[in-house]
């Protein structure tokens, strides 16, 4: 079972007025998890999560589509958009911010189905991904776009376990530590980008 | 007749590709310090924060700001009475791209094929547009360009009757369109006339000039900042989170077009917006009183 834990302190630094509640959680995601996890939540992850994007994407569901198995058991996982630059000497990893999501959107439904519970990216997702995620009980986190250099942070352990020969968008496992994201689309549907545009905009 | 040799060139352009992805130019910084002061959103500010917080750390340990370490795009003038020596310059300009991203461990996002879609290994090759210009220097800017903004931007032929309302609502509507797939806060590129290939050229060297510098035309001015002003309307914001801050800057270039056509073009940049640029003197050849 997980833990969820409040941590009420980070991105408050010059908002002392802002009361935000953080919530510290742990991967793979259990029900219950993604049950908690409103739309508007900051979160910060700690444990495994892999990685995953375009061409990753299109090997899991044509592997699918054959009849064989994905390269890891998805059920509960959480899926990273993202493809990291080279790791330094010294460092696990280098820079390692979401890309866009957008362009998962043919793949994710399916990876839902077979158990996914958690994607990582930005920008918004298809009608489907949105569907299948209420069907299935899936949660769509946001990490900050170009921040890649603090989340590379975050990241304490890395290695390929798939598709080692498409480099960057290889399948890593990685092992995270206070991940900072946020819950952009919710298990019932709920969604931030939608919420937060409509809350600012003005006749253009 | 000056000379310059391929060698200087591919040290300049490594250095180039490592700096402009691993450092944030200063109006950047200024600008979204700027920003940070004037979001409303409480989200909105939280995303300031880190994006700041972020280039702090790229810069302290020599990291990418960005994963997304973009395609080399290459703004070469290239001065009539200079001769580049000892090899080619396109070949050296690749070449720099080619040793900046390995020594900079920058990520190679550069597929040979479109379709068959095989990664070249080593980001090249760059994207270069040169122009010939007087003179006998070699100045080189270095526009690593990455494609969450890119894929956002969009062209379109309108017809002279379409005038500035028909280019305004344009230009909101493919900002409004991309939402928070472009990493906002973002700069936005505008270029109007010329063909179709130039509008969209002059779109993405609107991207290079300074933030906070305005269009020397006093009426264009005026466009960019009403377009920023109805840009900043939309409510998307930090990240798309909701906000004030969807752009930092709204920069329009401009150039003569056909009677029958009205081309506009929108090159978005997301908030980390890189490039780097250097001028090259060439030196005296030695055969020069042989001339």
């Amino acid at each position: 079972m997980n833990t969820t834990v409040n941590n009420k302190e980070q991105f408050t630094v010059n908002n002392k007025e802002q009361f935000i509640e953080e919530m510290r959680i742990k991967t793979p995601f259990g029900e219950e998890t993604v049950a908690s996890l409103k739309c508007g939540q900051k979160v910060l992850l700690n444990g495994v999560i892999y990685t995953g994007r375009d061409a990753a994407h299109k090997k899991m569901v044509e592997a699918l589509e054959r009849g064989e198995e994905l390269p890891f058991d998805i059920t509960g996982q959480v899926i990273y958009f993202v493809g990291p630059t080279p790791a330094p000497a010294g460092k696990v990893i280098g820079s390692a911010g979401p890309t866009t999501s957008g362009r998962m959107d043919a793949y994710s439904p399916l990876l839902i189905a077979r158990g996914l519970k958690g994607m990582i990216g930005k920008g918004p997702r298809s009608r489907e991904v949105i569907e299948a995620m209420r069907k299935y009980k899936a949660v769509y986190l946001g990490a900050i776009g170009g921040a890649g250099a603090l989340l590379g942070a975050c990241i304490k352990e890395a290695e390929i376990i798939a598709y080692p020969e498409l480099g960057t968008e290889a399948i890593r496992r990685l092992v995270v530590e206070d991940f900072p994201a946020i819950v952009l689309i919710d298990s019932t549907g709920q969604n931030l980008y939608e919420l937060g545009k409509a809350k600012y905009r003005v006749s253009p | 007749m000056k000379i310059i040799s391929v060698q200087e060139i591919i040290a300049a352009v490594e250095k180039l590709c490592i700096e402009a992805n691993c450092v944030l130019n200063s109006d950047l910084q200024a600008a979204l310090e700027k920003a940070l002061s004037t979001e409303e959103s409480p989200q909105g500010r939280e995303v300031i924060e880190l994006l700041l917080r972020n280039a702090q750390i790229a810069a302290e340990e020599k990291m990418p700001i960005c994963q997304d370490t973009g395609m080399a795009v290459l703004f070469v003038e290239v001065g009539q009475d200079l001769q580049v020596v000892q090899g080619s310059l396109t070949e050296a300009l690749n070449e720099g791209v080619r040793r900046g991203y390995k020594k900079g461990y920058l990520r190679k996002s550069v597929v040979k094929d479109p379709l068959e879609r095989v990664n070249t290994g080593d980001n090249t090759p760059a994207v270069i547009h040169y122009d010939i210009v007087p003179g006998d220097k070699l100045i080189i800017t270095v526009a690593p360009k990455g494609f969450g903004s890119e894929n956002m931007g969009a062209l379109k032929m309108l017809k002279p009757s379409d005038g500035l309302a028909g280019v305004m609502n344009f230009v909101v509507n493919t900002v409004d369109q991309a939402g928070a797939n472009p990493c906002p806060p973002i700069i936005v590129g505008v270029g109007i006339g010329g063909t179709m290939e130039k509008a969209a050229l002059l779109a993405k060297k609107a991207l290079l000039r300074p933030i906070g510098t305005s269009h020397p035309d006093a009426f264009y001015a005026q466009v960019e900042k009403e377009l920023l002003r109805r840009i900043n309307s939309l409510g998307i914001g930090p990240q798309g989170f909701g906000g004030r801050n969807t752009a930092l800057a709204v920069h329009v270039e401009t150039f003569p077009t056909h009677i029958a056509g009205l081309p506009v073009a929108v090159n978005i940049n997301c908030h980390v917006a890189r490039h780097r640029r250097v001028v090259l003197e060439g030196r005296e050849s030695a055969d020069e009183h042989h001339s």
